[in-house]
């Protein structure tokens, strides 16, 4: 060990997976992942999700998955829960379109329209 | 550099499991055997990282699984079990109710509560176990993950040997093992003592029947011992380091050798660490599991090559320790919160716990307990919030009657202390110790003479030999006790005993001898009226001392169908069948396989 910026390099590195495991994520991401939402492809969504915060470095983000919420039609579901906002459900969900919910209501705090119940089906 | 955990980032969900002592001994190894080839199956190997924890300290419901990000609390797990969690909750993302720790259910609306929010975690303070049960011990990078090596890197580069031996003394820590003794002032005396050679030294030399405190902290978090003893060689002036720890502890040994092998690979142990020329370097020193070698003096003779006995004191170690050189000796629980008051510093360390007593106690938790296991709380918590409210009180119902804190050099503490805030001196004011952090409830069916007699037992067993008081008085001791439990006691004995008591407290050569006679003394003060009736009744009043109980058929609930005669193994049994049935007294020899056998409960043991 040469320098306190060599540890904190280590620190940064590993610190996004140590953190899941405390109890203090602001933001969760939950991805439907019942029968129904395995097959209209919830799990490359999910794991998009997974490697874009990874990428991004974000902390305190965890995606977590949940069962059939009921809108089996609309599957690959995807529901943002930000701490002081109301929660926002993402349908028809893509890899693609994961990177982007990351890119601007994760990080920029911009909800997509687009992808929103409601909005487009 | 090693990228030992690159792929980490993209899983997207831990599974920790317990490796800690309590539930490997419960079968978590092949468990996490069972989950590896499980989520092999499912295809999930890529998504989920297994991660071998120490003690989450709840070990009476062992094994424990955690599974993040959910926080999901598995308890009690079997091999069976493993299935189903892994195609339910994983796969499916539907959590497995039924092996969840019941408490952290939200009844009112069937969530899954935050472990926190448990009354076993809620009224804890995690600072010498806060990695415990969160990360891996064998993987440096998860410790410096936790802000691990920061205060080591801290005080070389930002802080002179001064400064960190005031934070230090600041803190108000006082030592862990029992003792005591102010922490800085330790540090002080060693940093002021004249040698050319200074030694650090670390006691892991964990004894008392049924602690396990410091044994999980190694089994948990080595790193933290490990930095925390780097920053006291930098603090006095020492580049080497032993930690004597007991061959009894396998898990620990082994993790704490990989763990100083890591340190090592990281420049974190070594040569010119942090490029400010400190340098420092760790070896362990095996002990044969001796009691006395905790015992500071004659811990250090053991790792001299010698002997382990004490000698008489002083010089102190502060001065002439190992092979004569000044050598600062702190026990494991000590060390754990240094990095801490280095990094959040001794101003908010001082505010917790009491005006005397600053920061967390570990205790673990056994006995007539609910929750066995291992639990860290403020300084001034009380005894009834430790067992009633997170060890959830004592089981099937029976009545608290007394706690052991302080092992064999402790004493008990009765139901009427209950409200006792812990802390060294209030526990000292009351006749018992801190010690290092045993704490064994009692309940009704307890008799505290033969408690007394059960510590003596062990304290002749390791008593070194090397002085009169502590060889022959605790052996003298304990002929009177047992004396007193076969029913031959007079009252002159019980006088007797308490003057032994004094006598061997003043004249013993270590504090293995000055503290045996504290379990006699504090039972013969809180619970004389059991002696007495052990002595003028010859009974027991709990039933536990064979001589004075003896076993009696009731002939109104006997129906004479002759199952405990034929349980008896010696024959002690005689009836006509269908009528009642006797016991020969003199025959019996009070095994209780009669009352075991009774389908009518028609045996009483009086």
């Amino acid at each position: 060990m040469k320098s306190l910026a060599e540890l904190e390099a280590i620190r940064q590195k590993v610190s996004h997976g140590v953190n899941m495991r405390k109890d203090d994520h602001a933001t969760r991401i939950v991805v439907g992942m019942a029968t129904c939402g395995i097959a209209a492809g919830a799990r490359p969504v999910m794991n998009a999700f997974v490697e874009e915060i990874a990428k991004r470095n974000l902390e305190h983000v965890s995606v977590v998955q949940t069962g059939c919420i009921g809108m089996c039609r609309l599957e690959p579901i995807v529901e943002v829960m930000v701490p002081g906002e109301e929660k926002v459900t993402y349908i028809k969900m893509t890899p693609e379109k994961a990177q982007k919910v990351v890119a601007e209501h994760i990080v920029n705090g911009r909800p997509v329209k687009e992808y929103i119940v409601g909005e487009n089906d | 550099m090693k990228g030992m955990i690159e792929n980490m980032d993209m899983v997207r969900g831990h599974i920790l499991c317990c490796g800690g002592t309590g539930c490997t001994s419960s079968g978590s190894e092949l468990i996490i055997k069972e989950m590896e080839k499980q989520l092999a199956e499912y295809g999930l190997d890529k998504e989920f990282k297994i991660i071998k924890t120490g003690c989450f300290g709840l070990c009476a419901l062992g094994p424990i699984i955690v599974v993040y990000p959910e926080g999901a609390f598995y308890s009690r797990v079997e091999v069976g079990d493993i299935k189903e969690i892994v195609e339910e909750h994983l796969l499916k993302g539907r959590i497995v109710k039924r092996l969840l720790y019941q408490e952290t259910i939200n009844e009112e609306d069937n969530t899954i509560k935050s472990l926190n929010e448990t009354n076993f975690y809620a009224k804890q303070m995690r600072i010498a176990l806060r990695n415990c049960g969160v990360i891996d011990p064998e993987n440096i990078e998860e410790y410096i993950a936790s802000d691990g090596y920061k205060a080591l890197g801290k005080v070389l580069t930002e802080m002179t040997r001064e400064e960190v031996i005031d934070e230090i003394l600041k803190s108000g820590l006082r030592g862990r093992g029992g003792g005591g003794f102010p922490t800085g002032l330790k540090w002080k005396f060693t940093y002021a003592a004249e040698g050319d050679q200074k030694y650090v030294a670390c006691n892991a030399d964990e004894g008392d029947p049924g602690a396990f405190m410091d044994r999980s902290v190694l089994e948990g978090d080595p790193h933290s011992v490990i930095e925390a003893m780097a920053i006291a060689a930098y603090a006095i002036g020492a580049n080497q380091g032993f930690i004597y720890i007991r061959a009894e502890y396998p898990i620990a040994v082994n993790r704490l050798q990989i763990a100083i092998d890591q340190a090592r690979e990281y420049g974190l142990l070594g040569k010119n660490i942090f490029e400010t020329g400190f340098d420092f370097d760790l070896e362990i020193r095996l002990g044969a599991g001796a009691f006395v070698c905790g015992e500071e003096t004659a811990l250090m003779t053991s790792i001299e090559g010698k002997r382990g006995e004490p000698r008489p004191r002083p010089p102190f170690p502060a001065n002439k320790g190992l092979w004569a050189k000044p050598t600062m000796l702190n026990n494991v629980e000590t060390y754990a919160n240094i990095p801490v008051i280095i990094n959040k510093g001794a101003d908010w360390f001082n505010t917790i716990g009491t005006e005397k007593s600053k920061g967390t106690k570990v205790f673990a938790l056994g006995g007539k307990i609910n929750n066995t296991g291992l639990v860290e709380v403020p300084m001034g918590t009380t005894l009834r919030e430790i067992i009633e409210d997170i060890g959830g009180g004592v089981p099937n119902g029976k009545k608290f009657k007394a706690a052991q804190t302080g092992g064999p050099s402790g004493g008990c503490i009765p139901a009427s202390l209950i409200d006792t805030p812990i802390d060294y001196d209030s526990l000292m004011a009351i006749g018992s110790m801190m010690g290092s952090g045993g704490l064994i409830v009692m309940d009704e069916d307890n008799c505290m003479v033969d408690i007394a007699k059960f510590f003596l037992e062990f304290t002749v067993d390791e008593s070194c030999g090397k002085c009169a008081p502590c060889r022959i008085g605790t052996k003298r001791l304990l002929e009177i006790l047992t004396k007193i439990t076969d029913g031959k006691g007079t009252m002159e004995d019980l006088d007797k005993l308490e003057e032994l008591c004094l006598s061997i407290k003043n004249g013993a050569l270590c504090g293995l001898g000055q503290t045996a006679p504290n379990p006699v003394l504090s039972t013969l003060h809180y619970f004389r009226d059991e002696y007495v009736a052990h002595v003028k009744d010859k009974t027991c009043p709990a039933g536990v001392c064979k001589a004075l109980s003896k076993y009696v058929i009731d002939p109104e609930k006997c129906k004479g169908c002759s199952l405990c005669a034929r349980q008896c193994p010696v024959n002690a049994i005689t009836g006509k069948v269908k009528e009642p049935f006797v016991i020969d007294q003199d025959k019996c020899i009070k095994c209780g396989a009669c009352q075991a056998a009774c389908k009518f409960g028609a045996i009483d043991k009086k």
